[in-house]
């Protein structure tokens, strides 16, 4: 037997999925805490033991290969010039390379905003602005007030290829760790996020792992790839293209609802579906992600309550508003609980149903009808996500709510807002086994096995 | 670049667009093609293109000017206050056109003229005017400057 080894370093959990490779099927899961603030090696042993007593004398494993979400994530600034423009195509490059965006800055950064950014202390910067040959003076202006500041992280250039070079050896004169890229924005209107998506994958791999101590468990893996978001966009991404030999699901949407954020991510064109609407704004990012903050079960769950009302979550619950409310504090006194009675059950169904329908709403583009002289006209900003055939959940709240198929129906399309661009008629399927960030990890080495296993395992759910 | 000589049309950048809730695109096509055939570096934003967003490419691209289209007549509307968008986003000396059916109905055309250009336009295009004209009109007012009106921050 070839088997694999995929570990997932989580902020509470070490989870980690042993793949039987030529059969592309699952050995065993095995889970241990997470221990990366004191010594990683402690959990990810009492992953192993966990899964030994589950599958017996463990394998050889061919490839072991790990993400991370720990010891806070992979933090990251972003900088640019334009709000819309170069500084919206910095973020979008930051959350695909699946960073925990903390700051996001646009034009000149002011005294304050270099006191900010020292104080989020990310783990790396990226400065982008302006178009190739367009504004230079920006990107050179912040490369010297990032020089002069106290942060000691890497920094990436990815913005005007004229200016870059200077930029890049101003930051260096101030032994800052420099990596220089191609523009996020070549051209006005032009994305170009993977090149500076591949670089934050690169300086995550060669310094924060290191800089984390994940790297202290080295002997016990190969490497830790990626963060884990960016591995269940890769695994997304897999699922929807396929491999040489195997079809993939085609247009998709991934949701993964946590305790403390709610994640999309869309592998589409986002093209408008309807005759005669005009697209409006910077293209989108075929593999697109969205962190949604404010949506979490546990930490976020008075955000949820907030953004949804909390008399509609209690209607859904079938609970009255005090009954609400009690259920509400209980979870902000201890966000490590787990609903236990019936009605926290329901409420928790409420809240993930209402964070699924939110974020999804906010990811996907919208419409708008502009009145013109020669009548209205449909303009469309964002990702058009209605031809969009497969939407899947992942994470443990949907994995073990009490109606995944429920939760996951808010992220369609609802004929009472016809202006919100959600998927239309899609097969709703659930990572029920935590495997998507596997399949994600796999798919660089071992794409078939990978885009087999993926398809197995998503499983449909709610009817049809 | 030599400030003595002419600045050369590939290193004048030029935003172009339809403002206002205008659709009518083929006049502006025309014209960033033109402009784009004589050398010229052009961005072009289409139809449906409010005030601020030429403002906000010309910044990311350090355009030297912006060729505003109106076709529809509410130009006047449109384009209160361009050229002061323009100032406050550190663009100053940006050359400012606009053409087309700039007003609803026949008026006097020197009355529209002086109002565009009180709106800050450096020149103001009639409908039915060619590509060739503007090209001939931007080379010179290009070389009354001697130098692509990019700005640098602190100077």
């Amino acid at each position: 037997m070839t088997a694999a080894l995929l570990i997932d370093f989580g902020s509470t959990f070490t989870k980690i999925r042993a793949i039987d490779l030529e059969k592309a099927e699952i050995i065993g899961a095995g889970q241990g805490p997470s221990t990366v603030a004191t010594d990683i090696t402690d959990g990810l042993t009492k992953a192993l033991s966990d899964l030994e007593g589950r599958i017996g004398r463990l394998p050889d494993f061919k490839h072991r290969l790990a993400c991370s979400s720990a010891a806070g994530g992979l933090g990251m600034v972003t900088v640019g010039l334009v709000k819309e423009l170069t500084a919206e195509a910095a973020k979008q490059a930051a959350l695909g390379a699946g960073a925990k965006l903390t700051g996001a800055f646009s034009h000149g950064l002011t005294k304050g905003d270099i006191a900010e950014v020292e104080a989020l202390a990310p783990d790396i910067i990226l400065l982008a602005g302006g178009t190739d040959g367009g504004n230079s003076d920006v990107i050179l202006e912040n490369a010297e007030k990032l020089a002069a500041a106290s942060v000691t992280c890497p920094i990436i250039v990815a913005g005007n290829r004229e200016a870059a070079d200077e930029a890049a050896g101003m930051l260096e004169a101030a032994c800052k760790p420099v990596t220089v890229t191609e523009n996020v924005m070549p051209e006005f209107g032009a994305l170009n996020v993977e090149p500076a998506r591949g670089a934050i994958r690169q300086v995550f791999l060669e310094r924060i792992v290191h800089a984390k101590g994940i790297d202290r468990a080295a002997e016990m893996f190969d490497a830790v790839l990626m963060p884990t978001p960016a591995a269940v966009l890769e695994g997304a991404r897999l699922l929807s293209e396929g491999s040489a030999n195997t079809p993939g699901l085609g247009a998709l949407v991934v949701i993964d609802v946590g305790g403390a954020t709610t994640d999309v991510h869309s592998v589409a064109t986002g093209e408008p579906t309807a005759e005669g609407v005009i697209p409006h704004g910077l293209p989108e990012p075929h593999l697109k992600r969205t962190v949604e903050g404010d949506l979490g079960m546990r930490i976020n769950a008075p955000a949820i309550a907030e953004a949804a009302g909390l008399d509609t979550l209690a209607e859904a619950a079938g609970l009255d508003a005090d009954g609400a409310r009690k259920i509400l504090d209980g979870i902000t006194a201890d966000i490590d609980g787990l609903p236990e009675t019936a009605a926290q059950k329901r409420f928790d169904q409420a809240l993930a149903e209402a964070a699924v329908g939110i974020a999804v709403a906010r990811h996907a583009g919208t419409v708008t009808i502009v009145q013109t002289v020669t009548g209205p006209v449909s303009m469309q900003t964002g990702k058009d996500l209605g031809a969009v055939t497969t939407v899947i959940g992942t994470g443990g709240v949907l994995a073990h709510g009490a109606d995944p198929a429920a939760a996951l129906a808010r992220a369609l399309a609802d004929p009472a807002e016809p202006r919100s661009l959600r998927p239309k008629d899609p097969d709703l399927r659930l990572d029920g086994e935590y495997l998507l960030f596997a399949c994600g990890l796999l798919a660089g080495v071992e794409p078939e096995a990978a885009l087999t296993l993926g398809l197995a395992h998503m499983h449909p759910v709610g009817g049809t | 670049m030599n400030t003595d000589e002419n600045p050369k049309r590939g290193d004048i950048t030029l935003v172009t667009g339809v403002i206002g809730a205008d659709t009518h695109i083929v006049g502006n096509r025309i014209l960033s093609l033109g402009l784009e055939e004589a050398g010229f570096k052009v961005v072009t934003l289409g139809a449906l293109t409010p005030a601020d967003e030429f403002v906000k490419a010309a910044l990311e691209t350090a355009a030297d000017g912006i060729m505003v289209s109106s076709l529809y007549g509410q130009g006047e509307l449109d384009c209160r206050g361009f050229r002061d968008l323009c100032i406050e986003a550190g663009l100053e000396g940006i050359l400012l056109y606009i053409g087309g059916n700039l007003v609803v109905g026949k008026q006097d055309w020197d009355s529209v003229e002086k109002r565009y250009k009180e709106m800050g336009f450096d020149r103001v295009f009639a409908n039915g005017t060619r590509v060739e004209e503007v090209v001939e009109i931007l080379d010179k007012d290009f070389a009354a400057r001697k130098k692509p009106a990019r700005k640098k921050a602190g100077t």
